[in-house]
């Protein structure tokens, strides 16, 4: 048995456990076994195939034995492999999570009327597509995991169904099909240009194109990623849409939806479009959308608002890294990728855990929370320093890699982005720290008393239960460990990097020595 | 390569009233300009694969005259999601509908309160308002938004949770 047979099982697994999960819709038990099973083996199976793709390169599987230029490619290499895991990981998390709540924890909110039974197969479908799109090796199958990922979202987002729900689901389902149809026209408009969707065939074919035809593909191709990414002037759906789903799945959205988005741009930016055209449009886009972002952060009143906008504004460190366009700023992009699923997640389940206790998310309304329950301030205090950057933590050590990056690039651009990243992380730390003050450390303003016991009332005994906080904690936990691996991680990353610059082992290995051209 | 001219006008047309209907404000006028791009892509993988040929079914033709069967393949795909993609689109504007008797997408409530807050130059610092205010503000902003959308429609149809609270509440507040 070689590595290469474990490739299509991220995809595989989630999808034959959301059919069985689906199936025994009846028994809660049951599903949560199946997610839970499903979960831990996939992320067994993504650190073997990291394990596989760091010593003896990329694995590629043919599927139906096709050749490369009509079949479909699959492909893991170490970023590929390091996605599977961080995505594993998180979604395992917001699972456990999503348990611990229990049965009742959406009927408060939804009547009593949700279809619970749904939550469990849509989260595994939308596993399924976030696997399919870090595994493709080709355009038209990335399109696919996008389009697989996208109707788990739906459902999620809508769950239930409230009025809300619906206006921020309506939004959020024309904004990502307008930039999937976005990307497949720009699909079609690639294969009429080189004849494949192949990534690496078009890694080759590519570069021979006029130069005016290359700036359109690129540019139509940046655009779709970038709505999926939440990148700045394309950003303004994410904060708008996200809040309104409970917390378990505002906390897998925030963590990887968008990263898919910058995953694509990645791929698209390392194997297709190499000459590097539209590098300074892209460290102008990441310099708006970190200072953009964050100064709508600054403005929330909303705990959930608030961190959406924050996402927003620290995609633009991901841009930057990949404007940046050399190893260094490669290798440090994917880190404060790895970084950031881990840590939005996080800050997510806490606020989670904040809205049981305290029944709102609106900072007008909480307070006292630190002498109420000090362990949930320990939970939020930790990720919310590393997200803002603070040394010792993975979210510095990521933002100091991205600036030495942008540093060896020397340009005015790049120390006007070094400047905006900076002040970036200082703003940061405003909007969380008045959470801070104001949830944790002010007194409790008079009504919401009232409120908590309305909450208690509706049948929140235990509304800070050993299930809902063990998985925030784990989490949280493991982005400290990020902080405490960063050297090997930074290895991997670099390697990583090295490999997407590179180019040859990716292209030599799926063509496996045959050019493909007829 | 020759693509087909009137392939290429009909593509054209569709986009162009796709991306016209996607601009209301209605979920099914919205959908329906969605639809029409999506077939105006689908359009565009045709003319992508060349110009037309016979069947691509091994053994009935001469290789060379087949058509491309690789984008066929692919447009087969996409036709298959954006079907389910329309279910589900449908489903969510009845739920619309049935929630506020409209399938006009409403504003979002904290956004009018930011904007609300920007028109009336408010500096003071939301966390240590009395909280009773920002329940005042996010009440009335729901009905301004309701207002302000429902312009086409005649007052009835505006839901019976969104009425203004009394003016002299509101001043009582500040």
């Amino acid at each position: 048995m070689t590595a290469e047979m474990l490739v299509p099982l991220p995809v595989l697994l989630p999808l034959i456990g959301a059919g069985i999960a689906l199936a025994t819709a009846r028994s809660t038990f049951v599903q949560r076994i199946v997610s839970i099973a499903v979960l831990i083996s996939n992320l067994t199976i993504a650190g073997l195939l990291l394990a596989a793709a760091d010593s003896s390169g990329p694995q590629v599987v043919q599927a139906g034995n096709w050749g490369p230029t009509e079949g479909i490619t699959l492909v893991v290499d170490r970023l590929s492999a390091l996605m599977l895991i961080v995505s594993s990981v998180t979604i395992l998390a917001v699972l456990l999570y999503s348990i611990g709540q229990g049965r009742s924890s959406f009927d408060t909110q939804d009547d009593g009327e949700s279809p619970l039974p749904i939550f469990h197969p849509s989260m595994l479908v939308l596993t399924a597509g976030v696997s399919t799109t870090f595994i493709s090796g080709d355009l038209f199958h990335i399109y696919v995991g996008f389009e697989i990922l996208l109707a788990a979202s739906f459902v999620l987002l809508t769950l239930g169904g409230t009025a809300e729900r619906v206006r921020a689901g309506i939004s959020y389902a024309y904004v990502s099909l307008l930039s999937s149809t976005l990307f497949l026209a720009t699909i079609a408009l690639i294969y009429a240009a080189t004849g494949t969707v192949n990534l690496a065939l078009l890694s080759e074919r590519i570069p021979d194109l006029p130069d005016g035809t290359k700036l359109a593909l690129h540019a139509m191709l940046l655009l779709a990623f970038s709505v999926k990414a939440a990148v700045f002037p394309l950003s303004s759906w994410l904060p708008d849409s996200y809040p309104t789903a409970p917390a378990p799945v505002t906390a897998v959205f925030a963590g990887l939806l968008t990263k898919v988005g910058v995953y694509a741009i990645i791929r698209t930016q390392t194997l297709l479009f190499t000459d590097g055209r539209l590098d300074t449009l892209l460290l102008w886009a990441a310099l708006l959308t970190m200072i953009v972002g964050i100064l709508g952060a600054v403005a929330q009143n909303d705990i959930k608002r608030m961190l959406s906008f924050t996402l927003v504004s620290h995609i633009g460190y991901m841009i930057f890294g990949i404007g940046v366009a050399s190893v260094a700023g490669y290798s440090a992009a994917i880190f404060y990728i790895v970084h950031h699923i881990a840590i939005q997640t996080a800050l997510f389940l806490v606020t989670g855990l904040i809205e049981r206790y305290g029944g709102s998310t609106s900072l007008s309304k909480l307070g006292g929370l630190a002498g109420a329950v000090p362990f949930l301030a320990v939970l939020y205090f930790i990720p919310a320093l590393n997200l803002a950057g603070v040394p010792p933590f993975s979210g510095f050590l990521g933002k100091v890699g991205l600036m030495q990056a942008g540093a060896e690039l020397g340009t005015p651009l790049a120390y006007l982005l070094l400047a905006g990243s900076a002040i970036t992380s200082l703003l940061t730390l405003y909007p969380l720290g008045r959470v801070w003050t104001r949830a944790f450390w002010q007194s409790q303003p008079e009504d919401v008393e009232e409120h908590l016991e309305g909450a208690s009332r509706h049948g929140n005994d235990q509304p800070l239960g050993p299930g809902v906080v063990w998985p925030t904690a784990g989490l949280v936990v493991a982005t400290c460990a990020l902080t405490v691996a960063a050297g090997p991680l930074f290895g991997i990353t670099d390697r990583a990097a090295v490999d997407l610059l590179d180019r040859t082992p990716y292209v030599s290995t799926v063509l496996g020595g045959e050019t493909g051209d007829p | 390569m020759t693509p087909t001219f009137l392939l290429i006008i009909v593509c054209g047309v569709l986009f162009g009233c796709g991306v016209y209907l996607l601009l209301a404000r209605s979920v099914v006028r919205a959908l329906v300009g969605l639809l029409l791009i999506g077939n105006g892509v689908n359009l565009l993988f045709m003319v992508a694969s060349g110009p037309a040929g016979r069947a691509p079914i091994i053994g009935t033709s001469d290789p060379a005259d087949q058509a491309d069967p690789v984008p066929q393949a692919m447009v087969l795909t996409a036709i298959v999601i954006s079907l389910c993609m329309t279910a589900f689109m449908l489903a969510l504007a009845h739920r619309s509908w049935q929630l506020s008797d409209t399938d006009v997408l409403a504003d979002d409530t904290e956004d009018v309160r930011i904007v609300q807050r920007a028109v009336e130059n408010d500096m003071s610092d939301s966390d240590f308002h009395e909280s009773g205010q920002t329940t005042a503000l996010d009440d009335d902003s729901l009905a301004r938004t309701t207002d302000s959308n429902d312009e086409q429609t005649s007052d009835d149809d505006a839901p019976a949770g969104h009425q203004p609270p009394p003016a002299d509440e509101k001043e009582a507040d500040r």
